[in-house]
This record gives C-alpha cells, structure tokens and sequence, in this order.
C-alpha cells in the first residue's frame, strides 16, 4: 500500500442549468421540451450556432477537469470563492454524487461532514439523535455506545439528553452534531464549512478538535471562508476558481493567491453609493472615498510608514448631529487589525454637525501596516445612530514595503500585524534603584 | 501546526508512487448499474435506526397515537360492511362481511401506507441525500417496513374480531408471513418506481393517491374473487399481486374453500417483477438523486 489517501485525475461535473433553476420537473415541463426541441434545434442549426443545435447552451461545469493527489495524514484546504466548485468536489469525493468525466480513488475509509447535524430528528431526545446521526454518518452502534459519554461531554448537552432536540437553543444543538461528527474516525475526513456557523466559542472549539483530527495523522480535507482556519489546520492548499484548480501549493501561497484572486484592483477613488457590501439599514449617507498621500494626490498602494489620508464624501439631507466615522482594517484572512473611531479621538469629536454635500477626512501619519493587501470597512452615523450607514470591505488598501523606522530595515511578514514606534534608551542599573 | 507537510510538485506525488487497489474509485457509471445488496447489507443498522426514527417519530405527537393504526382498516370496514355487504348485498364467500373485508383490509392498508410513504420518502429526505452518502435504498425500503408496527396492531384486531365471530384458524396459518412478504414485495417494488419518479417529476405526489384508490378497487377486499368464475381468468387476476395476498390472507386466516393456487403463482410473479425492476430503475436513477431533489 503506498502512500497516498487520494488521488483525483481529470475530475469534472456537469450540471445543466435548467435543472439547477427548477430542480425538478414535471411531466409538463417534458412534455413541452420533448415538443420544442426540434424545432429549437432546427433553428440553432439554422443560425449556426452549434451549442443551442445541440442542446449544450443550459450546461455548466461545476468542476472541470480537476487532479490533485493527497499524501496519508496531510491536511488539505479547499478554498475558492463562492461557486468555485468546492462543495461539488467534496461531494464527488464523499460520494453523495457521481463525478460527469474522470475519477477519484480513495485509499482509506472516507467521513464526510457536509453539515452539523445531518438528519437530527426534533422530536426526538439527545440520545436518540446521537445514535440516529451516528448512523447515517456510518458508525456502528457499538461504536456510537463506547463514545457516548465522550460525545455528551464535548457538546455540553449532559443535562438534557433525554430532552427532545427540539428543546435545544441552536448552540446547542450544534455543539451535538458536530460532537457526534467530531468522534467519527475515518482514515479521510472531508469537512465543509462547518464553522461558519455557531458562535465564537464554538468554532474555536471545533477547531481545536479538528486540529486534534489532523495531529493524529489523519488525512483531512477541509473546506472553509474563515482563511485563519484554514492557515492553522492545512499545510497544504488548494484553489478553485469557476470550477478549475488554480493553485496547488503551501497553505500560505494559496491564500494569497486565493485573495488576489479575481478580486478588483485597489482603486484610489471608490464609489460607495451602490456598494454591494452594505450591510446597514439605515439611510445611506457614504458616497465616496478618496486614498491620498500627504500631498494630496490620490494613490491605490501606500507605503509602510508613509501618510495616509483617507476622505469620505458624505451626502446626508438630514443634518447629522455629531457625525461618527469609523473605519476598520482586516488583514487578507479576514482578521481586524485595528479600527479608527472619529468619535475616540480629540480631532475627530470635535467635527461639527454635517449636512448637504459634505467631506470629512481622517489622516494617518505613519501607516503601521506591513506590506500586504488589507480591505477596509467603513461606517458613518450620528452620535444617536452611530452605524446608520455601514459597508463590510468597502475597498481593498494595498500596502508595499517601506521604511518605516527611517533605519534602513524593511518589514518582512514575521514581523507581526503591525509596526510601532518605540523609543530606547540604556543606563546603568544602579541609576534606576536609588 | 503550519506547514505540516512539505510541498514537492504534484509530479513528484505520481511518481513516487505506484498504484495499489484503492478501497473505492468513483467515476461515472454507465446504464444498468449493479444493486450493491453487500453494501445494503453493511448499512443494515443504519436501516434499523431509520425504521425505529419512523416508528418513535410517528405518533409522538398524535393525541390518541397508535390507535390510528386500528381506526383507518376498521372504519374502511365498517364503511364497506353497511353499503358493499349490507346494502349492495355483495357475497363474501360464506364468512361474515365485517370479517371478510377486514381480513383483506389490513394487509391493503399496510400496502397502501407503505407504497404512499415509499413514493415521498425520498423527497422527504432531501436533506439527507444531499448531504451524506449511504444506499439510497435504504430510505424506501425503512418506510415500507416501519408500516409493518401498524400492520400488527390492526392484525390483533382481527385476532380479536375472529375470536367474537367465532372463527378459528386454519392450519395453514403458517404460510401468513409469506403472504405479508408478498404484499411488503409488493410495496416495495411500487415504492421504488414511484420514489425514484418522484424525484424527477413531482406529478407523482398527485398520482399515489388516484393509484391507491384504483387499486382498491381491483383488488378483490370489498368482493371475492371467486366470483370470476373462469379458473384461468381467475388466475390471471394474480397479476395485480395484491391479488394473491388478499386471497392469501383469507385462506390462512379464515379458511376460504380453496387454495388460490393459481393466483398466488403469478400473483408472486408479478411482485418479483415489480421489485426487481424498481430495484434497477432506482439504482439507475440514483446517481441524479443528491443534483435534482
């Protein structure tokens, strides 16, 4: 037996969009294609268009001619943005459905875990459930019964395993299915984004025992957005993009190719009227932003140490009364780095009420950021309603390296997040115990 | 924890290693596939977990629970007593009407809840299929046979209703497993077709019911079948399998003059048939199940 836990050559999925849409069809519907698609087809052939003669026009390629090989014990991160072809991989692999073209092996019994709590039961009590659940994910029951106890206690849930899950707060009855999930001991475990749900506490529990999973050298496939997870678990990733492998490398290369990826170039102006990531409900009052450096002049890519003027444009009919900006900065993983407040500083609680078309502008003088793409969140609001307008990642803030203690050193990534000043001095000792 | 392993080029991986049998390759599959009755038989457990779900789940939250059970084959009873037998004066092969229609009853019911909840089944566990692998057909065939509680409950009935009527059973109630073997083939072979239709095209929920109730009525519960007088007419009747279980049921239970031979044959025939060709159908149909329910 050798070494590999998988090996995946040529994989592809087709899906046709018509069925993806309306996922499922009825006689009708059958009827009048079986009825019509001569007479499309004949006119397809008659503009040339192949595709629609031969009926291809409705197909996509959720996966597309995918290899990779997985060694026994490494842990693997899939990630891709959203329609990457992720979670049709893990399906494939886990063999919930069947690859259109290529094939997978797989050297070692596979558990996959696709989502907390696949097939709880609410009526039914903890106990009951454990079992059912540890069922369908493929344990025996004399497994599910030398674990029991293991389970109740990392789910938290002793006091009410005889209570219908029903009864469960949503918290708990996540913390029992991943519990069960968590005692599955496949030799290739695949996990989707599962700790996309839960509270903090939860995920990094669930984390803690996935690393658990992974340090016992078991072959792990994992699939998260939450790339802090997925660089602590993986050493190894994988990227996908529109249904193709793009990068198959060390976590931390994959994830910076994964953030790079298709994302928009940085801009020095956005535009924040229709932004997308507005997650506020209030009256949108942000209208642009402008990235200046200390001259004025606008720029997309700043310098560690460099000055950093950021202006928002804000255009409010009702006069806001003790405006409130604030900014936040997250690193490539999604990490807050640090946030600006107008409202904390001296500066800024000082700006007067604003109304009509009007600029408010919050200057940093030594930009502590190492080099490395960070997007920026945005709020404005009134003393009353301090996030009346609120955009997640308005804009991207690429960062290059730069001298940013004047000495000559350029940071590099082990530096840490951010960069601080600090004096130094020496004495002798003895000065300081008179 | 970070960089666990080290990254040689994948070309590095292919060459270094040899193939050896994997434990599973997944590639597409082409036409028929086999029915992978060993991998059913791994699963087994996971068959009994569902059947106990269905069970434990179904009546939890019913005010007079199993009684339902018994109240659906009775009233058909009663129903069928005072117009069929009563009114309409339809013969019942010497044996009192209540218990002539009821012993026909309680397997048809039993058919007819198994095939209903075979044919929503997968549908009904969507969640399920798109989120974990096991046999498909363990889905269909732990609610045809969770039925099989229910079935019992009204059977004690009849139990109950032979001993007011003073009805003793024959020797040959023996060969009564074989008969609700025969109506669960039966369930099960309709219930695949239909639950693997059913993913395709959702018309199917509107058919069950229309089937069941034409299917009540050409099977021999309300009428005996002796009154085709013509024996190879009569057998032929057994093409509609539950045929041969109703007659089967009488027999055993309440001793009807003769064996129905010849209905049960073909009767066991057609159920074969019926189960072995859904079995293929749904196996066929399987691997578009997790993409379009």
């Amino acid at each position: 037996m050798g070494d590999i836990a998988l090996r995946v050559e040529g994989l592809g999925k087709q899906y046709r969009i018509g069925k993806a849409e309306a996922a499922y069809r009825t006689f009708r519907d059958v009827l009048a294609d079986t009825l019509s698609a001569p007479f499309r087809r004949a006119v397809g052939l008659l503009r040339g268009n192949a595709a629609a003669a031969n009926n291809l026009s409705e197909v996509i390629w959720a996966l597309r001619d995918v290899s990779f090989t997985v060694k026994k014990g490494e842990v693997v991160g899939i990630i891709g943005r959203n329609g990457a072809g992720k979670s049709t991989l893990l399906k494939i692999l886990s063999s919930i459905t069947e690859p259109t073209t290529g094939e997978a092996k797989l050297y070692g019994r596979v558990g996959a875990l696709l989502e907390v709590g696949t097939g709880f039961h609410p009526e039914l009590t903890g106990r009951e459930n454990i079992y059912l659940n540890g069922a369908i994910l493929g344990m025996s029951r004399a497994e599910i019964r030398r674990k029991f106890d293991e389970i109740v206690a990392f789910a938290e849930v002793e006091k009410f395993i005889d209570t219908p899950v029903k009864h469960y707060s949503s918290g708990m009855g996540l913390r029992l299915g991943f519990a069960v999930a968590a005692h599955l001991e496949p030799e290739i475990l695949i996990v989707d984004e599962v700790l996309a749900v839960g509270d903090s506490a939860f995920q990094r529990k669930c984390l803690g025992k996935m690393g658990e999973v992974a340090g016992e050298g078991r072959t792990v496939l994992f699939v998260s957005h939450n790339m802090a997870a997925v660089q602590n678990l993986c050493g190894r990733g994988i990227v996908l993009e529109s249904g193709r492998l793009i990068v198959d490398a060390l976590v931390n290369i994959a994830i910076e190719a994964y953030t790079l990826q298709g994302s928009l170039p940085s801009q020095a102006e956005i535009d924040l009227h229709q932004h997308p990531n507005r997650v506020s409900k209030g009256t949108p009052i942000l209208a642009r932003a402008r990235l200046m450096n200390a001259e004025g002049i606008l720029k997309n890519a700043f310098i560690t140490g460099d000055t950093l003027i950021l202006e928002f444009h804000i255009n409010t009919v009702q006069l806001l009364k003790r405006p409130i900006i604030g900014i936040g900065f997250a690193d490539s993983s999604g990490t807050r780095i640090f946030n600006l407040v107008s409202a904390y500083t001296k500066t800024g609680s000082s700006v007067p009420d604003l109304q009509g078309n009007c600029a408010i502008c919050c200057r940093i003088d030594q930009l502590p950021l190492l080099p490395g793409r960070y997007s920026v969140s945005v709020s404005a609001g009134s003393q009353a309603e301090p996030l009346q307008d609120a955009i997640e990642d308005a804009f991207f803030l690429d960062v290059e390296a730069g001298d940013f203690f004047k000495t000559g050193n350029l940071p590099s990534v082990n530096w840490g997040k951010v960069l601080v000043q600090s004096e130094w001095e020496s004495y002798e000792w003895e000065r300081r115990s008179v | 924890m970070n960089q666990l392993t080290d990254t040689s080029s994948q070309s590095d991986y292919a060459n270094a290693i040899t193939d050896d049998a994997p434990l599973l390759t997944l590639r597409p599959s082409t036409g028929w596939v086999s029915l992978k009755l060993r991998e059913l038989w791994r699963f087994r457990e996971l068959l009994y977990f569902l059947i106990w779900r269905d069970i434990k789940v179904r009546y939890k939250q019913t005010v007079i629970g199993a009684a339902w059970a018994i109240i659906q084959p009775f009233m058909t009873m009663v129903v069928f007593s005072l117009f069929f037998g009563r009114l309409a004066g339809i013969p019942s092969d010497g044996l009192p009407y209540p218990i002539f229609s009821y012993a026909a009853l309680v397997p048809w019911t039993f058919f007819a809840a198994g095939l209903a909840n075979a044919s929503n089944s997968l549908v009904g566990s969507a969640n399920l299929i798109k989120k974990i692998y096991f046999p498909r057909l363990v889905i269909p065939i732990s609610t045809v046979l969770s039925g099989i509680i229910d079935f019992l409950l009204a059977f004690a009935v009849l139990l109950v209703m032979m001993v007011a009527f003073g009805i003793a059973p024959t020797a040959n109630v023996i060969f009564l497993p074989f008969f609700l073997l025969l109506a669960l083939i039966t369930a099960l072979g309709v219930g695949l077709w239909l639950s693997a239709m059913n993913v395709q095209f959702r018309d199917i929920r509107y058919v069950v019911p229309f089937l069941t109730q034409f299917w009540l009525f050409a099977t021999p519960i309300a009428y005996p079948s002796s009154l085709i007088r013509n024996e190879t007419l009569r057998a032929l009747y057994g093409i509609n399998p539950m045929a041969g279980v109703v007659e089967g049921f009488r027999w055993a239970l309440l001793g009807t003059e003769t064996a129905p031979s010849g209905i049960l044959i073909i009767s066991s025939l057609a159920a074969v048939l019926l189960l072995v060709s859904g079995a293929f159908y749904f196996r066929r149909m399987e691997k578009t199940f997790a993409d379009v329910v």
